[in-house]
């Protein structure tokens, strides 16, 4: 057996793990290909070992936050106190006014929302309890998991638009891939040509629309929605507004703008993608003029916690009626 | 060897082996690891951070222990690319490399002044990204920008919160 010099050992040590690192990069993208991802019981151990943590800081911080606001933030509050007192007599007038105007418009509300009724889209709220570990991969991950009857490739959208998708899913938590991400990617179209390009990340904060035509007209400011062709997401949600439009020699250049806040995402709203995509499916073909029945398989699965229950607000293909569930 | 032990290279420099506190190092990158994540959902500007990799190049450049500064790089790396997306090996290889050159270059330079620190921590942040891109490129076929102005901001963000982070951690040492 050939002894290795002392003052090598180090550098053998170093080429065997660096090897066997490889070596699981190899399984790893083998397995992917073939039947899923090898690598997910090692990722799952870590991830629940980590996750718990995560949670407990995510509380902790709300604490602090809400200790200070509530506390320590109240310096000057006796002036204030009183300024408000004043403004708080003139908005009585303002709402005795305001009042009438809101009954009508409750009115006008409710026949928007019986008319958008048939378009049920059940929703699971999360809240965001982490972000990935390192900075070249857009995720974050979710207080929610296969307990609550979240699966992958399920749509993860905010209020104000497309957050990503679920690609991850543990016990209590999941990962979801932002659409920032160089690997995501959202069927859309313009809103106003309706000329349909997919929407991918390019690891910043913009995103890339690939495959506009040259001669096709789009103006910055543009609105960007969801196509519904990915069969993740339902039509017509907001993914972001053109920020950027280069020509190009077949295709433009155009970046948009994501609608979501990704930067600032603290609660999400989750879509179990198929049945709501079959809801809407059907609610687009038959059902125009009466409210679809929620199909069984819709249903929030038996072991979900309450709070991820169905709901069945009226959605938001038009964003101006979008979901109003609320995070726990 | 003692604690403290000092040795001599090349009959020259005397370089101190540092040891810690019972447990420092399992915390210290337990807290690093949870910090991570949960500091970009509240400060995303912190994004640019690598705690983890501020704490291999820590103990490396502390412990001047190739085998040790490569096998703690090996798990840093593999449990951060655990708490991601990215397959698991493409931290564990880039954080194994740079455990083992911050053990390497801790046991031939003194690397306890501020000024080395920041410069080694970001000359390891950038060689960390160089590599992570080179295996993206060749084993994943993921392209992904070798360099620019934000990696260099980052390697600079990096080395300062590098000085401050190794100033708290040489509390941990032993006396």
């Amino acid at each position: 057996m050939v002894a290795i010099p002392s003052r090598h050992k180090s550098l053998v040590l170093l080429a065997g793990v660096i090897l066997v690192q490889i070596l699981a990069l190899a399984v790893q993208i083998k397995a992917k290909d073939a039947q899923g991802d090898q690598a997910s019981l090692i990722r799952g151990w870590t991830v629940a070992a980590v996750s718990p943590f995560e949670r407990a800081g995510a509380w902790a911080v709300e604490k602090v936050r809400g200790t200070w606001r509530h506390y320590f933030a109240l310096s000057g509050t006796a002036k204030e106190n009183e300024r408000l007192r004043q403004e708080n007599q003139a908005l009585k007038l303002k709402v005795v006014e305001l009042q009438s105007k809101a009954e009508e418009t409750d009115r006008l509300a409710a026949l928007l929302q019986f008319r958008e009724s048939h378009r049920d889209v059940r929703m699971i709220p999360a809240r965001v309890i982490g972000a990935s570990a390192d900075s070249n991969s857009a995720v974050i991950y979710v207080d929610r998991g296969q307990r609550d009857g979240l699966r992958k490739d399920m749509g993860v959208i905010t209020p104000d638009g497309v957050v990503g998708k679920v690609v991850e899913v543990y016990g209590d938590s999941a990962q979801v891939l932002l659409i920032t991400d160089k690997e995501s990617g959202v069927g859309a179209m313009l809103a106003n040509s309706r000329i349909q390009s997919p929407v991918g990340g390019m690891g910043e904060p913009l995103l890339n629309m690939k495959y506009v035509a040259s001669d096709d007209e789009v103006n910055v400011g543009d609105l960007v929605v969801t196509s519904g062709m990915d069969r993740i997401f339902p039509k017509d949600l907001p993914v972001g507004t053109v920020a950027q439009v280069k020509p190009g020699t077949t295709f433009k250049q155009i970046r948009v703008k994501p609608a979501a806040n990704l930067e600032r995402l603290e609660e999400v709203l989750i879509l179990p993608t198929l049945e709501s995509f079959d809801m809407m499916k059907n609610s687009g073909s038959s059902a125009k003029n009466a409210p679809a029945e929620a199909k069984p398989e819709a249903q929030a699965p038996a072991n979900a916690k309450p709070e991820a229950a169905p709901k069945k607000p009226p959605v938001a293909a038009n964003p101006a009626t979008r979901p109003a569930d609320q995070p726990r | 060897m003692n604690v403290n032990d000092t040795f001599d290279i090349r009959g020259e420099t005397h370089i101190e082996v540092y040891k810690f506190r019972g447990g420092s190092i399992f915390v210290v990158t337990a807290l690093a690891l949870i910090l991570q994540p949960l500091l970009r959902v509240y400060l995303p500007k912190t994004a640019i951070l690598d705690l983890p990799l501020l704490i291999t190049v820590y103990f490396g450049l502390s412990r001047r222990n190739p085998s040790t500064g490569l096998l703690l790089g090996t798990v840093i790396g593999l449990l951060q690319d655990s708490l991601s997306k990215s397959p698991l090996g493409l931290y564990g290889i880039a954080k194994t490399i740079i455990g083992y050159l911050a053990s390497s270059i801790g046991a031939r330079l003194d690397t306890e002044h501020p000024a080395a620190r920041f410069a080694l921590t970001a000359v390891f942040f950038l060689l960390q990204q160089v590599i992570v891109v080179l295996i993206e490129r060749l084993l994943l076929a993921h392209p992904g920008a070798l360099f620019n102005m934000r990696i260099a901001i980052a390697a600079g963000v990096n080395g300062l919160v590098g000085v401050f982070v190794y100033f708290l951690l040489d509390r941990l040492r032993k006396s």
